[in-house]
């Protein structure tokens, strides 16, 4: 009897779900989005996608071994950021430097900070900013979609945030932005694809639809507004791909619902005020990575309250 | 005086307590300035000199300078001579004076040298002291170059402002602010391990807090606990903020 009372700390039930399952999960979840770039864009997508999984997966195995710790490779973890980051880059973007943004990603991001759930941001995000700064002209030349093999030396033009932001017309027809014929990054442009693989993680209990619902929500409300168009604002530019994808990553969103709210607003604020307000046309990657930063104070601010105790207010809230 | 001891003084800044990689003072010039090489160079003599003619002064002045209004007594002459120094650089080299800016002027409440002046040139003698300074003022300048070089390098694609023929393509971040801290943080974790490997007395178990500083040896507020009086504490408060300088100053 004695052996068999077992003294642990909790959990004590574990439902047997394990990262890989998850990751592999997401993987299933991109899979439409990856099809649908491969559609538009031509060998050249593929090609980028290889590439970044190819070069996130050998940072992690390099810096585990570097480092000394377990391997950590097989949890797919590293596969996703590299889709990930593929997503967030121009089709036309020079390999070698889509190749730069995965050691970027892994490396500075995620291994130097501890590994997998120790990211202060999102590793993918950082990647793209990273080659943003480093490279703005490969990064702003966007490829026409539905060129065949031409992608890289062939028609190039504005992304529709682009042609908003310097007051043009809109050249796209809502059918056309939510199939995804429109210029953008590889993985951004196809809402359906973008939906349906969002649609998966929720029916698999993957992600909560709640920082994806407030984050779209909050950008078309706000948009609306400011009196923007607002189904444009949500079929172009990152946003689905960012509010689906990137904003729920686990290691750096909230725990509680209320934190996941704030959070999610948060993105949707300054999405729309760097949009709208700030010098360049897009603001999902900056608005999601600030947020990530702001993570550990929103948790802080919601706390759950353990049962039977009373909320402590701040001085100034009391009377 | 041997001249080993010369000899260890002016090594001592070139590596073990490298102001910038080491010691991590100065660190707002290191990181605004060495977008190239050649700023790097010039902020690190211009620094040198300010440096070795403060620590000759003050090392001769130790005995007259009282205790309690040292610090403004060591920042005249520190000011007295970022002043002539700068006159010099804007007659002389208006390139490098525009480059650096405010960053000239500003040598003055650089914490290295108030930091060497308290921690090394008011205890010293006066060849021990320049001794110093040099030393330092190399370690300084070293670094500054070092890191000046990889970001020109790297986000610039030329090197002394010699293109280096093509086979790196410029890479923009590494001249942003946000490549200036990452180049930093690296130089500053090679530093370590090299320091660390050269350094055959070094202890296994890595000392924390105020003993792990490489200046605690003369830092007078890494003395631990002294009896709690108010005249003491206000010593001690003085003495940390011109022993450590405080960071990004």
């Amino acid at each position: 009897m004695e052996n068999k009372l077992v003294v642990s700390s909790s959990p004590h039930l574990h439902c047997g779900v394990n990262t890989r399952e998850i990751m592999l999960d997401v993987l299933i979840a991109l899979s439409p989005a990856a099809a649908a770039s491969a559609l538009l864009f031509g060998w050249r997508a593929a090609a980028v996608i290889i590439v970044c999984v190819a070069s996130c997966m050998a940072s992690e195995y390099i810096s585990r071994i570097v480092l000394k710790k377990p391997q950590t490779v097989g949890d797919l973890s590293a596969v996703v950021t590299g889709v990930l980051l593929a997503f967030n880059l121009p089709a036309t973007i020079p390999l070698w430097q889509a190749a730069i943004g995965g050691v970027v990603a892994i490396v500075v991001v995620k291994q130097m900070f501890g590994g997998i759930g120790h990211n202060f941001v999102n590793p993918a995000l950082i990647g793209r900013i990273v080659l943003m700064a480093s490279f703005p002209e490969d990064m702003n030349r966007w490829a026409a979609p539905l060129q065949g093999s031409l992608v890289v030396d062939g028609l190039t033009s504005a992304t529709p945030l682009e042609s908003l932001e310097q007051g043009g017309e809109l050249a796209y027809s809502y059918q056309q932005l939510l199939v995804g014929i429109r210029p953008g990054c590889l993985g951004e442009t196809c809402i359906i694809a973008l939906l349906l693989g969002g649609l998966y993680l929720v029916v698999r209990r993957v992600i909560s639809p709640l920082i994806p619902a407030v984050f779209v929500g909050t950008v078309f409300i706000l948009t609306w507004l400011l009196g923007e168009n607002p189904l444009v604002h949500i079929l172009s530019g990152g946003l689905m791909l960012g509010a689906v994808f990137m904003a729920t990553d686990y290691a750096t969103s909230p725990i509680n619902p209320a934190g996941k709210a704030v959070f999610a607003a948060g993105c949707g604020l300054l999405t729309v005020l760097i949009r709208v307000y700030g010098s360049l046309p897009e603001g999902v990657s900056f608005a999601i990575v600030i947020m990530n930063v702001l993570v550990p104070l929103i948790e802080r601010a919601t706390r759950p309250l353990p049962f039977g105790e009373e909320r402590r207010l701040p001085k100034w809230l009391k009377r | 005086m041997t001249a080993a001891d010369y000899k260890k003084t002016f090594m001592n800044g070139l590596l073990k307590e490298n102001p910038i990689l080491r010691l991590v003072l100065g660190t707002c010039p290191t990181l605004a300035i060495t977008t190239a090489a050649i700023n790097g160079l010039g902020m690190g003599a211009a620094t040198t000199f300010v440096l070795v003619c403060s620590n000759i002064v003050i090392s001769l002045l130790r005995r007259v300078i009282p205790d309690k209004v040292r610090l403004p007594a060591f920042i005249v002459v520190i000011a007295g001579f970022t002043t002539i120094v700068q006159m010099l650089v804007k007659a002389y080299l208006p390139a490098i004076d525009n480059a650096l800016g405010i960053y000239l002027p500003l040598i003055t409440v650089n914490c290295i040298i108030l930091g060497r002046a308290e921690a090394f040139a008011s205890r010293n003698s006066v060849g021990l002291s320049a001794m110093d300074g040099l030393g330092m003022g190399a370690g300084f300048t070293a670094a500054l170059t070092l890191m000046g070089g990889i970001r020109e390098l790297l986000g610039n694609g030329t090197l002394f402002g010699f293109p280096e023929g093509g086979v790196i393509p410029p890479i923009t971040i590494f001249v942003l602010p946000a490549g200036g801290f990452f180049v930093f943080g690296m130089l500053i974790w090679l530093t370590d391990r090299l320091a660390e490997r050269l350094d055959a007395n070094a202890p296994k178990d890595k000392p924390a807090g105020c003993a792990a500083c490489p200046n605690s040896a003369i830092c007078q507020s890494a003395v631990p606990e002294g009896p709690a009086g108010s005249d003491n504490q206000e010593i001690r408060l003085e003495t940390s903020s011109a022993g450590k300088g405080g960071g990004l100053s």
